[in-house]
């Protein structure tokens, strides 16, 4: 049987020393009711061999199609060496950090990449990941909710910039607990959030104000104005962060005159293959004061009884197996193999790898911008400073254009029509450092030939 | 057999030259951080476009300083992450019988399939019609589980158990409120259950009960009868028991929560167990999560990624959290609030873990219709075939009495009281012989406890290694138990001051306190 090492006599000896007649004998106690009477849906087993024929060719037919989707899965060059040293089976099959004295090399690369994830967002704290971006956010709401004790609305300030598929997982995950989310409109000529709609929320106790940079559109947003609003009204700032762009963009840490207060984001564009939607990683920072109102686990530095310095979780009074009911999150696993993926791939790219890949990625998308501009027909939304992401309107109907563009092998972008009806037929598009000239060229002349 | 404490890396004294004085322990010694190796203006210039380009941003929006990010190369990036690698325990090194985790083998082949360079490629939005493959693996990866847990059907999308546990009530909360019985909201958890249990509950804005064990390791079916009623939306359960003991009442419990209004959430951490033996669904449950990273054998990675797919009867399907994979014909896809209007909705940005499910699937396949049985029947040899060793050599059983599933508790009562030999100091000292820890402290009711789980990939001889660790661990306790308190003496570090990193925190890295 695949994996089972044990031998007839194996067998034999340690039913012998058990005293038990058989191995079936061992499930006793179970009601002889309740047992399996066998299962239909699970066909017999296949060897490594046929398996991966199978793999491959399923791999195969759905083939590799030239990508310009981002909205929330950035595809970047990932370094050889990232993935070769986190599937070492020593990173890749350790459990959870428990047993601190044998896990040192996960302890200590966590401590790293908290210590980055300060570093990139200008936060005093991170903790050790969330599932996803999306879940990331729900859970720096809740803590923003615990955090806020001078707000007891749960009242949210939700920009309709903030990806969409986010705000749907923010209510799945915080709607018991009684958080509400009010949507704040964009201007539709920049694509940025209007500060000027604040003035209705004076006074009213709001909790937390979300602030997106770059937004779902690409679009960057006045995060200072949003900022100072957000605490002149007594309201924590949530920023929602591509970790790629803070590179060359002001750090949350730096927003306005006091900063923002919890950062949070997908951490995928960091070394994680786009794979489909996961395993990706949510990260989480925040200032100094919020620390014990985090959730997830959080690596600390301390002393050995030598008095040599050495890593363990620390803070574990926040979380479940300790705190069971009044914990501050249900969250145990959590996606550490993928902080591993991003701890190594920050190292090898370092701030100036990573300033480079979002300065090329804002060049390509705004070469991608500039060239689909002079198709007949074709307008570019919005016209407020971007990262790499951009609105274009097309002069049909997007979905038929998009399922043209596939067959010629492109992914042409993410159709907004069911989330941003009042766009008209619009896609959001994104070429990010991977996209050579020859690419972009390819694009416009497919998007050309679709139209027609 | 005679047993000796084993440093973490034996290989570099066999390969250590005659001439050298053998290296003084701990072998792999302490790794500076990569902070530390970092200059100014140094890269690892493959890894980046190779032109500085200047790109328009408004300055009011620019960063004034670059973050403090390493600045090394290539070799010492990779250097140095490969000698952190080294300081880890990990099952593809050391014997790891922590029980509730089941730390079994994780099949190379699972993780090679799983990253086909299409699969990695794979956008989450690119469309069904260039999606077929990759959905054909999970729809069959769905039909497998519903079979094997006896459920209607199966969600694939949380993201952990956790997240399985918080679809799990919130679909038991949508039920109810369906059907306007809104006063419905105490969840029902035994003692012994996992912390992640009433956490959950709490998340989704209920209130939980802790309903008590008997002696015997059961649930007390009398003080459950006495705290169920109009309030109880449901109660959460693992079976078998975090006790390491099949639930021998589920029949009696199913009925009496059921008849009292409310519904029963399975907890799969223990499915190893059981798999292809008995199946939650034919015990009542009206929903469940799996841990495919245990029972489906994906990799734990050092906290993470894992899966808890979460499967349901009949009556919860219109609530499953989306999206769910359909096959109409020979085609395959995406089933999302459209189709299911009532669904609990979406628990992260798209499909949640996906590699790690095509990780399982792969596992499924390769085990098939028979090795899911074996699975379980292997799992539970070698904990009952481990738990008459331990107990043959003098170790008190928590639940003498009992069939062990596939894990059982050894407490340690006896020795804290004749030596003050606790479950933290074998667990130390067990590190040194060259075996991880079992879980221990858990579950809270048994003092001193070590919960051994096996897993049915170990062989014979390393669980009889096992054995006389432990044997040699308490002959040395009692020869000297200052010793043994000082242990580890042959990991990169000696015990840590956890209070210390509590009070004094250091959680990360500053230029200034390098």
């Amino acid at each position: 049987m695949p994996f089972i090492p044990h031998t007839e006599a194996d067998v034999s000896e340690m039913l012998a020393a058990i005293g038990a007649p058989n191995i079936d004998a061992l499930f006793g106690e179970i009601p002889a009711e309740l047992r399996c009477k066998g299962l239909s849906q699970v066909p017999e087993r296949i060897s490594e061999m046929e398996i991966a024929r199978l793999m491959h060719s399923r791999a195969a037919q759905d083939g590799q199609l030239l990508n310009f989707i981002g909205a929330g899965a950035y595809e970047h060059h990932i370094p050889a060496a990232v993935w070769e040293i986190t599937t070492r089976g020593e990173f890749y099959s350790a459990y959870t950090p428990y047993q601190a004295e044998a896990s040192q090399g996960t302890l200590q690369l966590l401590y790293e990449y908290q210590s980055m994830m300060c570093a990139l967002t200008g936060m005093d704290v991170s903790n050790a990941s969330m599932y996803d971006g999306a879940s990331a956010l729900a859970e720096a709401l809740l803590m923003a909710v615990r955090a806020n004790s001078a707000s007891d609305t749960r009242k949210i300030l939700m920009p309709a910039t903030v990806h969409p598929l986010y705000r749907a997982a923010v209510h799945a995950i915080t709607e018991a607990q009684g958080l509400e989310q009010i949507p704040l409109a964009y201007d539709p000529k920049s694509g940025s959030t209007l500060a000027g709609q604040l003035a209705q929320y004076v006074g009213q106790g709001i909790t937390a104000v979300v602030i997106p940079q770059p937004n779902f559109f690409g679009v960057l947003e006045d995060v200072d104005t949003l900022t100072d609003w957000a605490h002149a009204n007594g309201a924590l700032v949530v920023a929602v962060v591509n970790p790629v762009s803070l590179a060359l963009l002001k750090p949350p840490g730096e927003w306005g005159t006091t900063g923002a207060d919890i950062v949070c984001g997908e951490g995928q564009p960091l070394g994680a293959p786009l794979a489909s939607g996961g395993p990706y990683f949510g990260f989480l920072t925040a200032k100094q004061q919020f620390v014990r109102q985090m959730p997830g686990r959080i690596v600390g530095r301390t002393l050995d009884l030598e008095g040599k310095p050495g890593f363990t979780l620390t803070l574990q009074a926040r979380e479940q197996h300790i705190r069971r009911s009044k914990a501050t999150s249900n969250i145990c696993t959590n996606q550490g193999l993928l902080v591993t993926a991003a701890t190594i791939h920050m190292s090898l790219l370092g701030p100036e790898g990573l300033s480079r890949v979002a300065a090329h990625s804002i060049a390509n998308t705004a070469a991608l911008v500039a060239k689909l501009a002079t198709i007949p027909g074709v307008d570019v939304v919005f016209s407020g400073d971007r990262f790499h992401e951009a609105v274009i309107r097309l002069p049909q109907p997007v979905a038929p254009v998009l399922a043209n563009l596939a067959q010629r092998g492109i992914l042409g972008g993410y159709d907004l029509q069911r989330d941003y009806p009042e766009l008209g037929q619009a896609v959001l598009i994104c070429a990010t450092e991977t996209k050579l000239a020859d690419d972009i060229d390819r694009y416009v002349s497919a998007l050309t030939a679709a139209l027609n | 057999m005679t047993l000796a404490p084993q440093p973490l890396d034996s290989n570099l004294i066999a390969e250590a030259s005659p001439k050298l004085t053998p290296p003084a322990v701990p072998l792999n010694p302490a790794e500076p951080l990569i902070f530390e190796a970092s200059r100014d203006g140094r890269r690892a210039a493959a890894q980046m476009p190779v032109d500085s380009i200047a790109v328009h941003l408004p300055p009011q929006l620019r960063r004034k300083t670059p973050p403090a990010l390493p600045q090394v190369s290539e070799l010492q990036a990779l250097r140095h992450f490969t000698r952190l690698s080294k300081l880890n325990f990990s099952i593809d090194t050391h014997f790891y019988p922590l029980g509730s985790c089941t730390m079994k083998y994780n099949p190379r082949a699972c993780n090679t399939l799983a990253m086909l360079p299409q699969f990695l490629g794979r956008h989450p939005l690119a469309p069904e019609s260039h999606s077929q493959g990759f959905l054909a693996c999970f729809y069959e990866l769905q039909e497998m589980l519903r079979d094997v847990t006896g459920m209607a059907a199966v969600s694939l999308t949380p993201m952990a158990g956790a997240q399985g546990e918080f679809a799990g009530v919130a679909m038991i909360r949508a039920y109810h409120r369906a059907r306007n019985d809104l006063a419905r909201t105490e969840i029902l958890v035994p003692d012994a259950a996992h912390g992640t249990n009433p956490a959950t509950a709490t998340m989704l804005g209920m209130t939980v009960r802790e309903i008590p064990t008997d002696a015997q390791g059961d649930v007390d079916l009398d003080k459950l009868a006495a705290a169920v009623g109009p309030q109880t939306a449901g109660i959460m359960l693992t079976n078998p028991s975090t006790l390491g003991v099949f639930e021998r009442n589920i029949a009696k419990i199913a009925k009496l929560v059921h008849e009292a209004g409310g519904l029963l959430y399975y907890d799969g951490a223990n499915l190893n167990a059981i798999l292809g033996e008995v199946r939650p669904g034919d015990m009542g449950f009206d929903v469940i999560h799996m841990n495919l990273h245990k029972t489906f054998s994906t990799p734990h990675g050092g906290g993470g990624p894992g899966a808890g797919a979460v499967g349901v009867s009949e009556r919860l399907r219109p609530f499953m959290p989306i999206p769910v994979v359909d096959k109409a014909g020979d085609t395959y896809r995406w089933l999302d609030e459209r189709d299911l209007p009532q669904t609990i909705g979406r628990l992260s940005a798209f499909m949640g873990n996906a590699g790690v499910l095509l990780r399982a699937y792969i596992y499924a396949r390769l085990l098939g219709r028979e090795g899911m049985h074996r699975v379980a029947e292997f799992a539970t040899l070698n904990a009952n075939y481990l738990q008459a060793r331990l107990r043959q050599r003098g170790f008190d059983l928590a639940f003498p009495s009992r069939l062990a599933s596939h894990e059982f508790i050894v407490t340690l009562k006896r020795q804290k009281q004749a030596l003050d030999l606790t479950a933290t100091d074998i667990a130390k000292r067990l590190l040194d012989y060259g075996f991880h820890a079992p879980t221990i402290y858990f579950p809270l009711l048994v003092p001193e406890c070590l919960l051994i789980e096996p897993s049915e990939t170990e062989d014979k001889d390393t669980l009889d290694s096992f054995v006389e660790a432990l044997c040699a661990i308490w002959d040395e306790a009692k020869r000297d138990i200052a010793y043994i308190k000082g242990a580890p003496y042959l990991m990169p570090v000696r015990r840590l001051d956890d209070v210390r990193a509590a009070r004094q925190l250091d959680i990360r890295w500053l230029p200034t306190s390098a």
